[in-house]
C-alpha cells in the first residue's frame, strides 16, 4: 500500500519498531515509519479502546500517539524519524470491562 | 425587500439558538440571525457545564430558575436526539466543588447552608463531604483535598453538540439560521419590528435580543437596557484519557471522549480572548491537586473565551415598555439555562409576557449607576 517514490532515493535512517528495524528516508515522521512497518493498528482509543492509526498526518487527531524512545502518548506524525529511535505502540481492540 | 417571520432573534449562540429552537416548537416560524466569525462567539468557548449548586445566593428565583433548566435538561436533549439525531453528551450524575483547604471548605459550608435557608420550602439538596466521602464519588483525589460539597442537580453536556443540535432542530421545525447577518439597526413600528442587516431586511411582530456583548449597543433602540460587559475565562484541554472523573467538578470535568477540561477563572477588564500561561499555571496547578493523575498527562490546547456578564452576575430578562414585543435574554450560563431557554422562556415570548417572579431580572434592578461594556 505504501511505496516510496522512484526519485525519493535518498540517506535512510533505522527505527525500532515493537523491537523490528525499519528503515526510512530521512526526514520522514514516525508516523510513516509505522506505516512502513505494518504496526497498524498503533494504539486504542482510551474510552472505548477502539483500534486507530495515524490520520490525519498534520499534528490534528491525536490518533498516531505512540512512546518513543521511553516518553508515551507523543504525537508520532509530528516528529522525525531518528537512526535508532524506539518506538513502541500498544494496540489493543477487545473492549474494556466496563465497572 | 424585507424578509417576514414570526419572531427574530438576534444572536445565533446557545442562548438565541435555544429560543429560537423553542419558539419554533412553539409553532412559530423564528429567524435567528448570527453576527459572523468576527463574533465574540462566547458559545463556543466555554466550559459545558449544567451548573446549579452555586448559582443565586441572595437571588432565590435565578437558584430555581437554574435549577428548572438542569431538570429540563434531559427532556432537550431527548428532543434534539430524537428530532435531529445529534446527541449533545448531556450526564446529570451530580456535581461536586472541591475544597482544597480547611478555610475553602468552611466557606463553601456557610454558602450551601446560607442557599438552603433562603431556599425555603423549594429545599436545596446538598450534602458536604470530607476527605473519605469524596474519595468514595472521586476515587482519584489527591491528599490535598480535604472535601466538597456535592449536589445531585448539577451535570454537563458538549456545547458544541449542543449549539449544532439546536440550530438542526430550528431548520427541522422551519426557523431559519441565518449566518453573517450582523443586526446594524433594530427598529419599531406598528407593532412591527425591522432588523437591518447585512443580509437583508427582517420584519417580525416579536423580537428577541440575545446577541450576548453586542445586545448592550443594541438594547436601547427597542427601550431595552442590557448593560453586560466581558469577563474572560480560560480553559485547558488536555489529551484523552480512561474514564477519571465520574461527575463533573467546578473546574473539572470530562468528555465523553476522554479529554480532561478544566477551567474556572476570571478576569475583568479584558476584551481580548487570549489565553496566558499565568491563568493556565494556576488552572493546572489546581486540577494537579485535585487529581495528581492529571500531572503525567498531555495538554493539547488551551483558549480563553468573554464571557457575558452583568453588573451583578444574575440574567437579564425583561420585556421593553416602549416596544412590547421587544425582549432581552442574557446570561453568562448558556449551556446551563439552554433547557429553560428552549422550553420555557420561548413560551413567555411566544404568549407575550413574563411571569411575575422573572421582575427580578428586569434591568431596573441596576438603577442607572452601571458599567457598560466597552
Amino acid at each position: 500500500m505504501y511505496a516510496s517514490l522512484p526519485d525519493a532515493a535518498g540517506p535512510q535512517v533505522s527505527v525500532i519498531v515493537d523491537g523490528k528495524p525499519v528503515a526510512v528516508p530521512a526526514g520522514a515522521s514516525v508516523a510513516a515509519a509505522l506505516l512502513l512497518a505494518g504496526a497498524v493498528p498503533s494504539r486504542a482509543n482510551p474510552v472505548t479502546h477502539a483500534p486507530r492509526a495515524p490520520y490525519c498526518m498534520m499534528g490534528v487527531c491525536f490518533e498516531c500517539l505512540v512512546e518513543i524512545d521511553g516518553i508515551p502518548e507523543r504525537q508520532a506524525c509530528m516528529i522525525a524519524a531518528a537512526e535508532g529511535m524506539r518506538v513502541r505502540c500498544a494496540p489493543r481492540s477487545s473492549p474494556p470491562e466496563r465497572s | 425587500m424585507a424578509m417576514n417571520a414570526d419572531a427574530i432573534v438576534v444572536g445565533g449562540g446557545l442562548v438565541g439558538s435555544a429560543i429560537g429552537y423553542g419558539l419554533a416548537c412553539e409553532g412559530l416560524r423564528p429567524v435567528v440571525l448570527d453576527e459572523g466569525d468576527v463574533a465574540l462567539r462566547a458559545s463556543r468557548g466555554n466550559f459545558g457545564l449544567v451548573w446549579v449548586q452555586s448559582k443565586g445566593l441572595g437571588n432565590p428565583p435565578y437558584q430555581r430558575w437554574s435549577r428548572t433548566s438542569s431538570e429540563l435538561w434531559p427532556e432537550l436533549a431527548e428532543r434534539l436526539r430524537t428530532e435531529t439525531g445529534i446527541g449533545v453528551g448531556h450526564h446529570r450524575p451530580g456535581g461536586v466543588c472541591v475544597c482544597l483547604t480547611d478555610e475553602e471548605f468552611g466557606a463553601r459550608e456557610q454558602m450551601m447552608h446560607a442557599m438552603r435557608s433562603q431556599m425555603g420550602e423549594d429545599g436545596f439538596d446538598y450534602r458536604m463531604l470530607d476527605r473519605g466521602e469524596l474519595k468514595e464519588l472521586l476515587p482519584g483525589i489527591g491528599p490535598a483535598v480535604v472535601g466538597g460539597s456535592w449536589s445531585p442537580y448539577d451535570g454537563h453536556a458538549n456545547p458544541l453538540y449542543t449549539l449544532r443540535a439546536l440550530h438542526a432542530g430550528l431548520a427541522a421545525r422551519g426557523g431559519r439560521y441565518v449566518p453573517e447577518a450582523k443586526v446594524q439597526t433594530l427598529s419599531a413600528a406598528s407593532g412591527i419590528f425591522t432588523a437591518a442587516t447585512a443580509h437583508g431586511r427582517f420584519q417580525a411582530p416579536r423580537l428577541v435580543l440575545a446577541a450576548g456583548l453586542g445586545s448592550a449597543a443594541l438594547a436601547a433602540q427597542v427601550g431595552l437596557h442590557i448593560p453586560v460587559f466581558p469577563v474572560r475565562g480560560q480553559i485547558i484541554v488536555t489529551e484523552r484519557i480512561a474514564p477519571l472523573l465520574r461527575m463533573p467538578t467546578l473546574i473539572l470535568r470530562q468528555t465523553d471522549e476522554g479529554s480532561v477540561m478544566i477551567g474556572e477563572s476570571r478576569e475583568e477588564g479584558r476584551n481580548d480572548d487570549q489565553s496566558g500561561i499565568e491563568v493556565v499555571h494556576r488552572l493546572a496547578a489546581r486540577a494537579v491537586a485535585t487529581f495528581p493523575l492529571l500531572a503525567g498527562v498531555r495538554m493539547v490546547r488551551t483558549w480563553a473565551a468573554l464571557r457575558v456578564m452583568s453588573p451583578d452576575g444574575y440574567p437579564i430578562y425583561e420585556q421593553s415598555e416602549s416596544c412590547p414585543g421587544a425582549f432581552a435574554a442574557t446570561c453568562h450560563s448558556g449551556v446551563t439555562l439552554a433547557a429553560a431557554h428552549a422550553l420555557r422562556y420561548a413560551k413567555y415570548v411566544a404568549q407575550g409576557s413574563l411571569p411575575e417572579e422573572f421582575q427580578v431580572f428586569h434591568s431596573r434592578r441596576f438603577g442607572s449607576d452601571v458599567r457598560l461594556a466597552s
